[in-house]
């Protein structure tokens, strides 16, 4: 299980050279090779969402994908959100809201959110509870989070 | 120019922590690199009880990348891992070694650890090590007759007991008894970031790190140091951000051990990230009791004595809390009532199952569920409603400061100050008692299953005997503040920078927060017990009063005044009242005396205080599906003084959410051979956002506590204690079926036996 696959990772629009396994996960490859650690691991089998990514304009469980399936792929990560010193209006809402205390799970949860708006601008109520319950947060009850999103999503449809 | 003074202690200003932990520059544990690093796995029994024959890593060790294979006897030397608190002498024999020797306890136990170029490599070396394990029967409840722990030691390793007046003569005397048998299942913290750890040896220094700590810091740096043979100035813990905490995390465990006496064995960084299975076999379990309790009652149902015996099931060993949770259980467990004469017997029993500590509230979800379900019943044979019941039996608030007459954490338990009824008013006005009555009744009739709970409780916080903080004005004006205490992602750094702004008379955002270095602050306890408010708020008040002392004679002596004429304000130095004439800025005059503008104090205290609560809860049960609906729930909370109510909410309703996975999903389940069936999120069922409901929180500040000067009571608590205990009242209702909910969580599947068992 040794051969190593020259692939590129292409995150936040810059282009990350590595080398992998091909049993490498997508959340160990940002994360180890290409040192973006804002994106957590949790549960490593597709539970808890902490290691949510948006590829190709879709949210996604990175320790579930294999790094090599997402060469050629648009790779967004919780560092690519804010432009330089102000916050995307997911972040801000999140700190407005309190919709975080530790914040382990909080980039999954950016990810997750920030991934359905951009598709759903207009998403009712209930939908966004099912899509926010694929997502674990053992620290705020979810209903900060859930507060944050609706707001982040009234200001992101302005824009 | 006439500048208005800022408050900001109960605020609810934004939190400083938030936007490096939104932007992703987080560092938690498994965010910590060192070049060079191996990476160390853990090989785990898959055995509930056996003796160890023998272990062979010849086909681990052959591979690729494979530096090290460790068993015990590579760690022989090194002692079980001592207790921290409630560290009764007989449990001594059950503590845990780093690894096991000649039996294996619990699935999940460290047998062997592999030390590779990197984590995959590791986990594949890890699974090529063959175990010879003879299997024993493993004693799987702790309610069943003790068993063998070793050649000389049985599986209670314990009886505690705790009482005061006469509970025999009460019961002779009773109107009536009521009896219940009821018992809570085993779950536990969880927090979303696994454990991990990092040594690392700095040769040039002879300085032995260790990152990723949490909780306590400063007490597992000394306890570690002990047991490998480095001191304080030889070894230091640095805690980066910890992704939950919830008194799991951040006890010494066998892998924080390992990791640093191999750093220090092999001269290389060892790096440990656990994995979710691994979590969930081998972090600490709680909660899990089953009591017998019985009340002695008048015939208006005012209880005359309390008489409990429970078995506590600690699992395989005694970790770092040795008694603690079966002692607050039965010291917390009489709660805002009056009970006259009391009993309680706790047997502590282990199994070979995961070992347990403390989890939010430990100890009192437990006997508040015991308590609360006592009470319901008591109204159920009175013949009155449970608002009423409770209300007969509280203590008043002219019997504040109350003595309870018990002992725990080295504490007499002393309620320091509280005024229960009005708090139980407030709570049932706030959920509109009577219409939510009136509702469920015209529900029921149209042949809903719909039903309402009231739970009442008292929380202990602010756990002594000290905390040390030093704040200092540092050359560009900014403040720093370094503290013992530690921070498990509640906003610490929010809530003391609040303090301290106030007090001085800076902006709160100016003062930064430096906590859990244990290369920064001679001593510390960390954060535990709802301690970090009170012990460490308190501590910053005075230290930042003294700075402020300083900061005035200083600029005095500069600005040819008083210090009684000067005040500041938003970081400049003024004089009071609006007097015109010169003033300084902050910064100018930390420039003028460098090093001068700093301060340390210390707050101690010998008794904890006790915010206290009432949570109301409807439900609707679906008979078919065993399922649950929660439709209101409402949570009214005094705790003396809120500095950021915010934080405080937050607080409230993250506990929620944890004490609903508790009563109604959570359970860790063994099979009867003791293999673990909870090993995943699949099957350990925590609450998302659709089984957390909106609930309405009251924080109340009636009742200040005496004890602290700004009357500060913990908050971290008391979202979590009574809801399996509510929770449960609320059930019964809407089966109108009184006493029927004995054991938690209430599943769907044991809630659809009930249903057609009526």
């Amino acid at each position: 299980m040794t051969d190593k696959t020259a692939i590129t990772l292409t995150i936040n629009g810059k282009d990350h050279k590595i080398s992998v396994e091909p049993r490498r996960t997508l959340a160990d490859a940002i994360r180890e090779d290409c040192g973006q650690t804002g994106t957590h691991i949790g549960c490593e089998h597709g539970v808890c969402g902490a290691c949510t990514v948006i590829v190709d304009d879709a949210p996604v469980r990175s320790c579930l994908m294999f790094a090599v399936q997402a060469e050629g792929k648009t790779i967004r990560t919780v560092e690519g959100l804010a432009d330089g010193d102000k916050l995307h209006p997911m972040q801000q809402a999140f700190m407005d809201n309190h919709g975080l205390q530790c914040g382990f799970c909080t980039p999954g949860f950016l990810m997750l959110a920030v991934g359905v708006l951009e598709r759903e601008p207009d998403i009712s109520d209930e939908a966004l509870i099912d899509v926010l319950s694929s997502n674990l947060c053992r620290c705020t009850g979810y209903q900060n989070i859930i507060k944050s999103v609706r707001a982040a999503a009234r200001e992101m449809r302005k824009a | 120019m006439n500048k208005q003074k800022q408050k900001f202690i109960g605020r609810s200003v934004p939190r400083l922590e938030d936007r490096p932990l939104l932007t992703g520059q987080g560092r938690f544990a498994a965010d910590v690199n060192f070049p060079g690093q191996w990476a160390m796995r853990v090989v785990r029994s898959p055995i509930a009880h056996g003796r160890l024959n023998g272990i062979d890593a010849s086909a681990a060790l052959a591979m690729d990348g494979v530096h090290a294979v460790w068993t015990f006897a590579d760690i022989a030397h090194i002692p079980p891992i001592p207790f921290r608190l409630t560290g009764l002498k007989a449990l001594e024999p059950y503590q845990q070694r780093v690894m096991a020797s000649d039996f294996v306890r619990y699935v999940g136990e460290p047998v062997a650890v592999v030390f590779a170029d990197d984590a995959y490599v590791a986990e594949d070396a890890a699974d090529a090590i063959e175990l010879d394990i003879e299997p024993l029967p493993p004693v799987m409840n702790a309610t069943d007759a003790p068993g063998p722990f070793d050649a000389a030691q049985s599986t209670e390793p314990d009886v505690l007991r705790k009482g005061y007046g006469d509970v025999d003569a009460a019961f002779r005397a009773a109107h009536s008894v009521v009896a219940l048998d009821l018992s809570v299942g085993r779950h536990s913290g969880v927090p979303l970031e696994t454990r991990g750890a990092v040594g690392y040896f700095n040769e040039a220094l002879d300085r032995l790190e260790m990152h990723g700590a949490a909780k306590v810091p400063h007490w597992n740096r000394d306890t570690m140091g002990r047991m490998l043979g480095r001191t304080r100035d030889n070894f230091q813990l640095f805690e980066g951000h910890v992704g939950g905490g919830f008194g799991i995390r951040g006890e010494i465990y066998p892998e924080d051990v390992i990791v640093c006496a191999a750093a220090l064995h092999f001269k290389k960084p060892i790096k440990w990230i656990e994995d979710r299975r691994e979590h969930l076999i081998s972090a600490n379990h709680s909660r899990q009791q089953t009591h017998r309790i019985r009340a002695a009652i008048d015939a208006e149902g005012h209880i005359l004595a309390i008489d409990d015996e429970f078995f506590h099931d600690n699992g395989a060993y005694m970790r770092t809390h040795a008694a603690t949770v079966p002692d607050l259980a039965a010291a917390m467990l009489p709660g805002p009532y009056r009970v006259p004469a009391y009993r309680a017997t706790a047997h502590i029993r282990l199994t070979n199952k995961t070992p347990c500590g403390t989890y939010r509230a430990p100890g009192r979800y437990e006997s508040t569920f015991v308590r609360e379900r006592l009470l319901d019943a008591i109204a159920a044979k009175v013949g009155v409603d449970k608002a009423e019941i409770r209300k007969r039996n509280l203590l008043p608030k002219s019997a504040m400061p109350y003595a309870l007459g018990l002992e725990t954490l080295g504490t007499h338990i002393v309620y320091d100050s509280g005024d229960y009824g009005l708090l139980l008013d407030k709570a049932l006005d706030r959920a509109g008692w009577p219409q939510l009555q009136q509702d469920i009744a015209r529900r029921r009739a149209n042949g809903e299953k719909v039903g309402a709970g009231v739970a009442m409780f008292v929380e202990k916080s602010g756990l002594g005997p000290f905390d040390d903080v030093r704040v200092e004005v540092q050359s560009g004006g900014s403040i720093e503040l370094v503290t013992g205490a530690a921070s498990v992602g509640q906003g610490i750094e929010t809530a003391m920078a609040q303090i301290c702004a106030e007090t001085l008379g800076v902006d709160y955002t100016t003062v930064s927060v430096i906590h859990g270095q244990t290369d920064r602050i001679g001593r510390g306890l960390g954060a535990f017990a709802s301690r970090v408010t009170v012990m460490t708020g308190e501590a910053t008040k005075r230290a930042s009063t003294k700075l402020r002392g300083r900061i005035l004679k200083l600029a005095a002596e500069l600005m040819q005044a008083e210090p009684a004429q000067l005040d500041i304000v938003d970081g400049e130095i003024v004089r009071t009242g609006g007097t015109p004439g010169p003033s300084m800025k902050l910064t100018d005059l930390a420039a003028a005396r460098p090093g001068e503008l700093i301060a340390e104090d210390t707050f101690e205290s010998t008794h904890m205080v006790y915010p206290y609560g009432v949570h109301v809860a409807a439900v609707r049960v679906d008979a078919e599906t065993g399922g649950v609906a929660i439709e209101k729930y409402v949570m009214a909370y005094d705790v003396g003084k809120a500095v950021n109510p915010m934080l405080v909410e937050g607080q409230i309703a993250g506990g929620l959410a944890q004490g609903i996975g508790g009563a109604l999903f959570e359970e860790f389940v063994y099979d009867e051979s003791g293999e673990p069936l909870s090993v995943t999120f699949a099957d350990y069922l925590m609450p998302t956002a659709h089984e957390v409901p909106e609930s309405s929180i009251l924080i109340t500040e009636d009742a200040p506590s005496p004890l602290n000067s700004l009357g500060l009571k913990g908050a971290g608590e008391g979202g979590t204690n009574p809801v399996g205990a509510v929770i449960a009242s609320a059930i019964d209702d809407a089966l109108q079926m009184p006493g029927a909910i004995v054991t938690l969580p209430v599943t769907p599947q044991r809630l659809r036996a009930i249903c057609k068992k009526k």
